[in-house]
Formats: C-alpha cells, sequence, structure tokens
C-alpha cells in the first residue's frame, strides 16, 4: 500500500484517534474511584490539619468521624438546611458562583478534649487560578485555630508558598473580629511592621515577597467566605448566653 | 549482542542525553530540589519512554510518513497521560507533588528525540534498550542533582535528616540557593565538567 497516498494518512489518522481515545477512556474510567477517593481523604486530612491533627491518609477517615462531631449546611440568614450531606455534595467551587442566598455554607464543628472547633472552608481567587483551603476557629469564634491553604497553579516559589507551614502559622491566634464584633478579615500585609508576629489583634500577617496577586486572593478570601457566616455565629453566640447553665444545649436549627 | 549493549551504557556517560546532548535540562531544573521527586519522575519518564519506543517501533511499517511527528506525539501523550492516572490512583502524593511537570514529560526532547532518530528506524528490542538506556542517562543524572540539592539545601535525603544534630550545633546552616533553580543549574554544570576532564572523547578539538 502506498504509505504517502491521502487516503492512507486520513485512515491512519482516524484509526489512531479511536484506540487512543478508548485506551485512554477505559483507563481514567477503570481508575476514577481510586483517585475520588484520594482526594476525599486529602480532604478530610486538610480538615483535620487546620486543628492540629496530623495525619496520613489512611488514618484520616477513622480520626475525621472521631474528631468531626457536626457537619453543618449554614444559609445566609444563618439557619441550617439539614437535609443536606455537606461532606459529601456540597462542591465549593459550584457553590461560589452561586448567589449568597442559594448557596449552602459548609461548616465543620469538631471537638477535641471537649473544647469545640469551627472549621470553614474557604475558596477564592490567586494570581493564576483558583486557591482554596480551611480556617478553624476557636470557640469564642473569633481566634484562628489554625489554616490550611491550597492552589491549583500559583507560582512555585512565590504564590504557591501559601501551602507552607511558615506562612499558614502566621495566622494561628489572629483574630477575625476587631473589638466592636466588627468583621475584619486577616490582611495578608507587605505593611505589617510586626516582623515577628507578636501583635495577634492586628488582623495582619506578613505578605510573601513577589506573590502580591495570591495574598490579596488570601485576603479577600477569608474575608468574603467568613462575612456569610456571621449571622450563624451571631445566632450561636446568643444560644450561648441563654444557654449558660445547661451548657449543652448548644443545638441547631 | 555487544551492540545492543552499547545501547544501554552510551547514554549512560558518552552520549548521555543531559549532560552531552544536553536535552531535558528544564524538568533537570525544576523537579530537583527533593530526592523523592526525580526518583518518581526518573521512573515515569524510564516507563514513557520505554513504551513510546516500542510503540512507535512497531508502527514504524506504517506509520505514514508526512504525519510521523504528529503520530509520536500521540503516542508520547497518551503515555505520559497513563502514567499521571496512574500516579494519581495508587502515589497520590508524589502526583501532587510532581503536578505538571508529570504532563510536562511529553515536552521532553529526550522522548521524542529518540523516537524521530532511533525507533522509527530499529527493530522493537533494540528500540525498547535505546529508551531505557537513555531514560536511565536522564534519571542518574536528576538524582544525583535532586541528592545534592537537598543534602545541601534541606540538610535531609528522601525527606529524612541527613546532616547530624551536632553540625548544626557547631554553626552550620542549610544553604537556601540550593533550593532555587540557577543551582541546579550550577550543579548540572559541575557534573558536566566532571565528566568531560575525565573522558577524553568528550573533549572538542580546537
Amino acid at each position: 500500500m502506498n504509505r504517502d497516498s491521502n487516503v492512507y494518512t486520513f485512515t491512519f489518522a482516524t484509526l489512531m484517534v479511536f484506540v487512543v481515545a478508548s485506551v485512554l477512556a477505559y483507563t481514567s474510567f477503570s481508575l476514577k474511584d481510586l483517585q475520588n477517593e484520594n482526594v476525599r481523604k486529602e480532604k478530610m486530612q486538610n480538615i483535620l490539619s487546620t486543628v492540629g491533627i496530623k495525619t496520613d491518609r489512611d488514618g484520616a477517615e477513622k480520626l475525621f468521624d472521631q474528631y468531626i462531631k457536626e457537619q453543618l449546611a449554614v444559609q445566609s440568614d444563618g439557619s441550617i438546611d439539614s437535609s443536606v450531606n455537606v461532606f459529601k455534595d456540597v462542591k465549593l467551587s459550584l457553590e461560589i458562583k452561586k448567589s449568597p442566598d442559594a448557596q449552602d455554607f459548609p461548616l465543620y464543628v469538631a471537638e477535641i478534649d471537649s473544647e469545640k472547633f469551627y472549621i470553614i472552608p474557604i475558596r477564592g481567587n490567586g494570581l493564576w487560578n483558583a486557591i482554596f483551603g480551611y480556617i478553624s476557629l476557636k470557640e469564642d469564634l473569633n481566634t484562628i485555630k489554625g489554616v490550611v491553604f491550597d492552589h491549583v497553579g500559583e507560582t512555585a516559589g512565590l504564590g504557591a508558598e501559601i501551602t507552607q507551614d511558615w506562612f499558614i502559622e502566621r495566622f494561628i491566634d489572629e483574630k477575625l473580629f476587631d473589638a466592636n464584633s466588627t468583621l475584619m478579615g486577616i490582611t495578608v500585609s507587605k505593611t505589617n511592621n510586626d516582623p515577628s508576629n507578636l501583635d495577634k489583634t492586628d488582623h495582619e500577617v506578613d505578605a510573601i515577597s513577589g506573590a502580591t496577586i495570591t495574598g490579596d486572593g488570601v485576603t479577600d478570601m477569608i474575608k468574603e467566605r467568613i462575612t456569610h457566616y456571621v449571622p450563624y455565629f451571631e445566632f450561636i453566640k446568643s444560644s450561648n448566653s441563654i444557654a449558660v447553665v445547661s451548657n449543652n444545649n448548644l443545638n441547631l436549627n | 549482542m555487544s551492540k545492543n549493549k552499547v545501547l544501554l551504557t552510551d547514554p549512560l556517560d558518552d552520549n548521555n542525553p543531559i549532560t552531552v546532548q544536553v536535552l531535558g535540562i528544564c524538568s533537570a531544573l525544576a523537579i530537583t530540589v527533593q530526592l523523592k521527586a526525580a526518583i518518581v519522575m526518573s521512573l515515569s519518564v524510564i516507563a514513557v519512554m520505554a513504551a513510546s519506543n516500542v510503540t512507535i517501533s512497531i508502527l514504524r511499517d506504517l506509520i505514514p510518513n508526512r504525519i510521523r511527528i504528529i503520530v509520536q506525539l500521540v503516542v508520547v501523550a497518551s503515555m505520559v497521560v497513563l502514567v499521571d492516572q496512574i500516579l494519581r490512583a495508587y502515589a497520590y502524593d508524589v502526583s501532587k507533588e510532581l503536578s505538571i511537570f508529570i504532563g510536562l514529560i511529553i515536552t521532553n526532547c529526550i522522548v521524542m528525540g529518540r523516537l524521530e532518530a532511533f525507533a522509527l528506524g530499529n527493530g522493537v528490542w533494540r528500540s525498547f534498550l535505546d529508551g531505557v538506556g537513555n531514560a536511565f542517562g536522564y534519571a542518574w543524572i536528576l538524582i544525583l542533582v535532586a541528592f545534592f540539592r537537598e543534602l545541601l539545601g534541606s540538610g535531609k535525603l528522601l525527606g529524612i535528616q541527613a546532616i547530624p544534630d551536632f553540625i548544626y550545633e557547631m554553626g552550620y546552616v542549610d544553604n537556601g540557593l540550593m533550593l532555587l533553580s540557577p543551582m541546579a543549574l550550577i550543579t548540572v554544570g559541575l557534573i558536566i565538567w566532571v565528566q568531560r576532564s575525565r573522558n577524553r572523547k568528550l573533549i572538542e578539538q580546537g
């Protein structure tokens, strides 16, 4: 057969595309479950790491069940939609595209040594692509217990550094609200002027050189996400103060 | 037999893809901060090169000449996607660490270069050896560079502390510059220097 003829070339190309497509589709399909399982466990790992529990991926599920007591779908008015399975069904990447009234805001409540922590998933935009993470608050709903950040495609060595321990440690014990309970968020700041990060009430942490836009993205996503939880926080605080005597009545709805 | 053996040994030294042909430098700079990532990248490249060399060699009498580069590209790309999918399922942490660099194996000139220069004109077994040989030539340089960068940059090897505490107590400090790309280039340069001064064949006639 003439290997240089047009017919042969086209036939070869068409066949090749079919074969390659089938092989790739088959592989992708048969490995899908394993891959999703990895992503799911990593999510548990991330949530746990904000409250100081480090675990490998295989141990994540057990510890997650042990420590995470509640998974709530907070609504923008502060109520809870108990029909939603937050961990499984709420995809923040899709959720943040809706109007705030239509969104479910996931909230995980962890209990460690009878101390409660509130873990909020956050998501926003970095320089090149999405950045996301989790932020956990202590029982006062103000002080940060821990954070974890991840990203899709920030610049290695610059924006991608937001995932590093030395960066996320700066957020620990910072306050989200000022003395008048106004939401300040945490600003990733170039003019923090607090090199040892001793001032925990300035609502600021040091930025990363060369990662201005990613840093601004972190600032924005924390404030934007937390804003929607404020009504629910108010609700918890008020029900806490009513139920000072019977402190176990923190339940929702 | 000895002719086949040359296919394996030649790329390790005399015709090394990185230090002599100066191919695949980009990934050699990018993923040599840690030994583990370099090892996994090497294994992936070995798998991709062996598999695509064999595939192209099997098809070499069927591939239309006019679209041969496209065919090579498709073969390499699908092998890379396969490796990526498998890593994501079975070695998730590593695949996260290598992230886009796995995809960039496609652009690694060594792979396409060997397909075009060797697999299109040689039998299956010889092509396999050539692929593995060149991938090993790439791999050992990568691993050597990563060894020095991780050891001197973070004082660790494979993530385990390798420089004992008492040296730190004597005032030794990890060299952060080793973690940045320029030092990878310099390390590769030093390897080339050592290699050229040892290997007579590589000394250029002035």
